[in-house]
C-alpha cells in the first residue's frame, strides 16, 4: 500500500480530516474567487456555516457551464505566476475547460496517481506502457508522473500507431498497459491480426479509464490480453486521472477521500442520496490550490459503498460508471445508457463492443439506430447468417432494454475514435 | 474441384468497392470470379482469386473484414443447357442443396465455370466428378 496511514484511516479520523480541509477550502474559495463569493451570497451561505460534513449540502453546485462562463482563468484561486501547468478537456462544443495547477498540485497529483497505480497492482520495477494521449488531455501526463513517482519504467507511447506499440510491448518487456478500454481491445485485435500471441508476453495488468465500460468488456479485455484489467476514474475539472481506482478485489473504485469529498445526488432535484443508491456523483476538491472546485456535477451515474474493502482500505468505493446523465438517451420515454447497449452486444457471441447509437426523430417518433462493427468472428459469406445476426441483436435489445432499434452492420473502424475514446452517442433530434 | 473463396464485408457506400479492389490490383492479384450479394446497408463480395493468401493479407492491411472458405469450382461446356445437365440436375438428384452460386464464361475456349456453395462439399464433389 502506497500510503497506508491515509488509505486505511478510520472513518472518524477521515471525517475530521475532511471537515478541516473542507472548511479551509471554502474559506479560500470565498475569499479568492469572485465567482464563488457571488454564488455563496445568492444562497445566503458563508464559510462559517460549514460546521459539519453534512453542511456541504448548503453549498452551491459547480457545473461545466460555470467553467465555460469563466473561461479561461476566472475560477482560479492563485495568481497565474503561481501556475506551473495548464491542462484542458477536449470540449466537443465551444471553448475547452481549462485546468491550472500549482507546483504543489502537480506534486499531489503525481502522488495520488502513484497511489492509484499501486492500488491497481503495479509496483516499482514494472514497465508501464502509457497509451493515453499526451498533451492538453490529463490522461497522458497524469499517468506518466504517477508511474515515475511509483518508481516504474515509463514508456510514453500515447495513443495510436498500434503495430509499433505491439512491437515495443514485446521488445521492452511491458508489464502494465495504461489506456482507454476501447484502445486495449484495439491492441488485442491488432496483435491477433499481426499473428502476435499477446498472452505469452510479460503483460499482466491494464489500467483502463476515461470512458465508461461494462463488466462484459472487462472480461473480453482480460481474456484477449491474458491479463487483469482495472478500472480507474478521474476528470479534468477536479484533477485528472487518479480520483479513484479499483484494487484487485474489483469491487468498486476507492475514492481518495483525503483529497476529494464525494456525494451522490438525485440528478434532477440535486438532493443528496443515501449510500447504495444510484445517482449523480458530485465531487469537492479538498487540497487543490490553483483550482478549488466545490460540488462539481460530474454527470456520472454511480453508487457509493462505504464498507471497508477486503483489501483493508477504508476509502469509500464507487461502482463502475453506469452511464452519464448527458450521455443518457431518452428514446421513446425509455432511459438508455451506452453501457447497457454494450452489455447486450457482448451477450451475442462473437460481437465486438464497437458500436454507436444514433437517435433521430422521424415524423415525431424517436428512431434508434445502432451501428455495430462487423468482426471476422461473426462475418460470413452467407447473407442469411448476417441478417440472422442483425435479427438476434435486435431481439436482445428489445427484450433487455424494452426498445426496438434498427441494427446496422458496418465495416471495422467506421466508428470515430478520438484520444482512443469511441463516440458512443449521436443525437440528431432537435429537442 | 474444391477451391478457396475470399469473402469481404463492404458497406453500401460510394468508394468502398474501390478501396477493396485497389489493394488487390496493387499486389498483382487477379480475380478469376466475383459476385456481390447485397442488403440495404452492406454487401458481401465473394471472389476466387489467383493468390488467396496474398489477397487476405492485402485486404487486412486495408482494414477489411475477410473470411476464407471452401467452395466448389466446376468447368462445363459453354452450350445451352450446360449448367442444367452438368451441374444443377446431378446435385438435385443427389439431394444436395445449393446455397448460392455464380457462373461466368471463358468465351475464347468455349467453356463456362461455376462457383458453388453447397451444404455438403465432399458429396457434391463426388457427384460432379462422376456425372
Amino acid at each position: 500500500m502506497w500510503e497506508p496511514d491515509y488509505e486505511k484511516m478510520s472513518r472518524q479520523d477521515l471525517n475530521n480530516l475532511q471537515l478541516e480541509r473542507l472548511q479551509q477550502l471554502v474559506k479560500t474559495a470565498y475569499e479568492k474567487i469572485p465567482f464563488y463569493r457571488t454564488k455563496f451570497q445568492e444562497l445566503g451561505v458563508a464559510p462559517k456555516d460549514i460546521k459539519s460534513l453534512d453542511d456541504v449540502a448548503k453549498l452551491p453546485f459547480t457545473s461545466k457551464t460555470d467553467f465555460r462562463d469563466n473561461y479561461p482563468y476566472g475560477m482560479m484561486a492563485v495568481p497565474l505566476s503561481d501556475v506551473v501547468r495548464v491542462h484542458a478537456s477536449s470540449g466537443t462544443t465551444g471553448k475547452p475547460i481549462v485546468a491550472p495547477y500549482t507546483a504543489k498540485d502537480i506534486d499531489t497529483w503525481a502522488n495520488l496517481m502513484a497511489r492509484t497505480l499501486a492500488t491497481a497492482g503495479a509496483h516499482s520495477g514494472d514497465v508501464i506502457q502509457n497509451s493515453y494521449g499526451y498533451g492538453l488531455f490529463t490522461g497522458g501526463l497524469g499517468f506518466h508522473y504517477g508511474a515515475e513517482r511509483l518508481g516504474a519504467t515509463v514508456v510514453p507511447m500515447a495513443t495510436g500507431n498500434t503495430k509499433r506499440q505491439i512491437m515495443l510491448l514485446q521488445d521492452l518487456g511491458t508489464t502494465v498497459l495504461t489506456s482507454t478500454p476501447s484502445y486495449a481491445l484495439i491492441v488485442a485485435e491488432t496483435a491477433r491480426e499481426m499473428g502476435v500471441d499477446i498472452t505469452s508476453t510479460q503483460l499482466r495488468l491494464a489500467v483502463c479509464g476515461a470512458e465508461p465500460w461494462s463488466e462484459n468488456m472487462r472480461a473480453e479485455i482480460e481474456a484477449k490480453l491474458g491479463i487483469t484489467a482495472i478500472d480507474i476514474y478521474g476528470l479534468t475539472e477536479v484533477m485528472g486521472p487518479g480520483v479513484s481506482c479499483e484494487c484487485p478485489c474489483k469491487s468498486g473504485m476507492h475514492i481518495w477521500e483525503d483529497h476529494f469529498l464525494a456525494e451522490v445526488v438525485d440528478p434532477s432535484s440535486g438532493e443528496p442520496l443515501p449510500y447504495g443508491q444510484h445517482g449523480e456523483l458530485v465531487l469537492t476538491t479538498l487540497t487543490k490550490e490553483a483550482l478549488p472546485v466545490i460540488r462539481f456535477r460530474t454527470h456520472d451515474i454511480v453508487r457509493l459503498h462505504p464498507e471497508t474493502c477486503d483489501c483493508g482500505r477504508t476509502m469509500v468505493r464507487m461502482s463502475k460508471v453506469r452511464g452519464r446523465t448527458d450521455d443518457m438517451l431518452i428514446v421513446r420515454g425509455v432511459n438508455v445508457f451506452p453501457t447497457q447497449i454494450e452489455t447486450v452486444l457482448l451477450s451475442v457471441e462473437g460481437v465486438e463492443p464497437h458500436y454507436q447509437m444514433i437517435v433521430d426523430r422521424e415524423r415525431h417518433m424517436d428512431e434508434l439506430e445502432i451501428w455495430v462493427e462487423v468482426s471476422e468472428a461473426v462475418f460470413s459469406d452467407v447473407m442469411s447468417s448476417l441478417e440472422d445476426l442483425e435479427r438476434r441483436v435486435r431481439a436482445e435489445m428489445d427484450s433487455i432494454l424494452g426498445i426496438s432499434a434498427k441494427i446496422k452492420l458496418v465495416e471495422p473502424k467506421t466508428i470515430a475514435r478520438t484520444e482512443g475514446k469511441a463516440k458512443r452517442v449521436v443525437d440528431r433530434r432537435e429537442l | 474441384m474444391k477451391t478457396k473463396q475470399v469473402s469481404v464485408f463492404v458497406s453500401n457506400e460510394p468508394g468502398r468497392l474501390v478501396g477493396m479492389l485497389k489493394p488487390l490490383s496493387e499486389n498483382g492479384i487477379n480475380i478469376h470470379a466475383l459476385s456481390v450479394a447485397d442488403s440495404t446497408d452492406f454487401g458481401i463480395v465473394r471472389m476466387v482469386v489467383s493468390d488467396t493468401e496474398a489477397a487476405v493479407k492485402a485486404l487486412h492491411q486495408a482494414e477489411y473484414t475477410v473470411r476464407v472458405n471452401e467452395v466448389l469450382q466446376y468447368e462445363m461446356p459453354n452450350v445451352p443447357g450446360g449448367l442444367l445437365t452438368a451441374v444443377v440436375e446431378p446435385l438435385a438428384d443427389a439431394g444436395i442443396n445449393v446455397e448460392y452460386f455464380y457462373a461466368f464464361t471463358e468465351s475464347d475456349v468455349g467453356k463456362a465455370r461455376v462457383v458453388l456453395k453447397v451444404n455438403d462439399v465432399d458429396a457434391a464433389e463426388r457427384v460432379l466428378r462422376t456425372s
